[in-house]
């Protein structure tokens, strides 16, 4: 487990963070990287303190500025392999296992973990499941495939994958479901393995009417051009 | 509006739309600072091709004619534009400082380790 690093993006997650990296090294010996979003909170000590590599960002970037740091860093120091999961605990350390067997046999590029394969216990509210199930319909469509998790920041990815993450193609402002689609046309093989993940007690990421809506068309917006795009 | 300033504004409305979706297709525009110029091109195109909701508006702002409507609307839209760069300046100014002073900060940590 060597050539992996597993990176966690994290925000103000005082309390989670020391459990969601003592999960992670119970499963795998691989380099444990948080991403520290200029939290406000002890989320860094946390995390070194539970044997984490801490990189702080002098303020905060966002969720998916904050990943791709950890995907830059992964580049320059030459992992091989990267593991992408959330800091709040919702996402399964046993399932880390199943998620990289496919990239290890160099089956496919990189692996989503989809909570929904399984039929799992997982619930969400209900907006954001008919958000998930509308641009897992469309990511099915363009890509061909059954998609059943398109926002799943559970993958694991090869290095192939990790170099495009890190470039500037990469949707940092918001990485969703237009990354399954870039990937499909950037001619990445991937595949879906069924995970499983937690309901975490935890501050809701999409709050109030506005943020769900410029979601929508952010998405929309982002799959539409990427469709245009030639590569 | 006659046939004539209708076919302009419809022009100037798809046109604004498809500059923009153009623009971000090839990553020189950001989706999050798109928006509000689709929203103006989509709007401007709405408003002539609806026609009675644009007289109707022309009425309740109390303007004399739909082409002055079309007008007041984009002038606003630019007005907010301008503030929501104002915002974005701000907070960007703020974080450019924050950069400066932590590598300031940083470079005198270092000769200290040293």
């Amino acid at each position: 487990m060597t050539d992996f690093v597993i990176i966690i993006p994290a925000y103000n997650e005082t309390g989670r963070i020391r459990d969601t990296i003592r999960g992670v090294r119970k499963v795998a010996e691989a380099l444990v990287l948080v991403i520290d979003d200029g939290s406000t909170d002890n989320t860094a000590e946390e995390a070194k303190a539970a044997g984490a590599l801490v990189l702080r960002l002098p303020f905060n970037l966002g969720y998916g500025a904050a990943l791709q740091t950890g995907f830059r860093y992964a580049m320059k120091m030459g992992y091989k392999y990267a593991i992408q999961m959330d800091a709040d605990g919702q996402h399964e350390p046993l399932s880390i296992n199943s998620l990289i067997a496919p990239v290890l046999n160099d089956e496919v590029d990189v692996v989503i973990g989809s909570r929904f394969l399984d039929r799992g216990n997982y619930k969400a509210p209900f907006i954001r499941r008919m958000g998930m199930h509308f641009f897992g319909v469309i990511a099915s469509v363009v890509t061909g495939r059954k998609i059943t998790d398109p926002t799943s920041g559970f993958q694991a990815l090869n290095r192939k994958v990790m170099e495009f993450y890190a470039s500037d193609a990469y949707p940092a402002d918001y990485p969703d479901a237009d990354v399954i689609i870039m990937l499909h046309r950037g001619g990445f093989r991937f595949k879906e393995v069924p995970v499983v993940m937690h309901n975490a007690a935890k501050k809701s990421m999409h709050g109030g009417i506005l943020r769900p809506l410029y979601y929508i068309f952010k998405m929309t917006l982002s799959i539409f051009v990427t469709l245009l795009r030639k590569e | 509006m006659t046939v004539q300033q209708k076919i302009f504004a419809l022009i100037v409305g798809a046109g604004l739309f498809l500059v923009i979706i153009e623009l971000v297709r090839r990553r020189r525009l950001a989706e999050e600072y798109s928006f509000l110029w689709l929203f103006t091109g989509a709007g401007i195109i709405a408003l002539v091709l609806w026609y009675d909701l644009l007289e109707r508006l022309t009425h309740l702002i109390g303007a004399t004619t739909p082409t002055t409507t079309l007008f007041i609307f984009g002038f606003i839209i630019l007005l907010l534009i301008n503030l929501l760069y104002s915002v974005k300046i701000t907070k960007l100014s703020s974080q450019v400082k924050d950069l400066t002073q932590e590598i300031a900060l940083h470079k005198k940590g270092k000769h200290l380790e040293e």
